[in-house]
């Protein structure tokens, strides 16, 4: 059998994806995704943090679609999982009002060597900013009612390196 | 026929309301149909949908073109370009 095939028996690769107003747990997630395996080789997590943009801000409000946000995200886990052989995926995305500092986002790819579980991270990341349904406005801590922040090419374009010539 | 349409940030904000029914026209077949209809329905609307190719679509929680046709969807969602992560 080809190197690196999946053979019948392999564990099936978990994928929790969860969309939540409460913090999480760095140490918890990694230990939830590796703590009893054997295989697992590489762990990569990404946390997204609220940014005070110069002090500007008091906090940014999340907004999101219920239903389709966990849907959005579950897919682009999934097709992570297939595409770089990931042994589990982990994907938490807060809602609600969110101070600078505070956590937004934590992705945690597992596999059985680095180089696939810090692609699957970034993978699911740059589709996650352009297709997960998610707004965040600023609140300012002038008190003023801050804007919506803005979609950026930049992220279409990061997605673009991911396409299959 | 009758969806339920919902909206998000901006576009939520700016007509007032978060979801309604919406009894659909006969002529009214593609999402980008949806949109200009809606763009009639007062100065609310007209300021959401102000520039329609910028608001990005759902039908029954997955991603949708402008183009698409509507068909017997039960759920339709209108909003900005999304900022998460």
């Amino acid at each position: 059998m080809a190197a690196g095939g999946k053979i019948s028996g392999d564990p099936v690769a978990p994928v929790s994806v969860r969309i939540q107003t409460g913090d999480f747990d760095i140490s918890e997630e990694i230990e939830a995704l590796t703590g009893d395996r054997a295989d697992i080789g590489a762990v990569v997590s990404f946390t997204g943090l609220c940014r005070d943009e110069g002090g500007r801000l008091s906090a940014l409000e999340l907004e999101h679609y219920p239903g389709m946000a966990e849907r959005a995200i579950r897919a682009i886990a999934d097709e992570a999982v297939a595409r770089f052989n990931l042994s589990g995926i982990t994907a938490i995305h807060r809602y609600g009002a969110i101070p600078p500092g505070g956590n937004i986002v934590l992705v945690v790819a597992s596999a059985p060597h680095r180089q696939a579980a810090f692609d699957g991270a970034s993978f699911l990341m740059d589709f996650l900013k352009t297709d997960a349904p998610f707004w965040k406005k600023e609140h300012l801590k002038d008190g003023g009612s801050g804007e919506w922040v803005s979609a950026k090419d930049a992220d279409d374009k990061a997605k673009l390196r991911w396409q299959k010539s | 026929m009758s969806v339920r349409i919902v909206y998000f940030a901006w576009v939520r904000e700016r007509i007032g309301k978060g979801s309604e029914e919406i009894d659909l026209p006969a002529d009214v077949k593609t999402v980008g149909d949806l949109i200009a209809h809606l763009a009639t329905l007062g100065e609310e609307y007209a300021a959401a949908f102000e520039v329609p190719r910028v608001i990005r679509a759902a039908i029954n929680e997955e991603h949708a073109e402008h183009d698409e046709v509507i068909g017997d969807a039960k759920e339709i969602a209108l909003f900005p370009p999304m900022t998460g992560g």
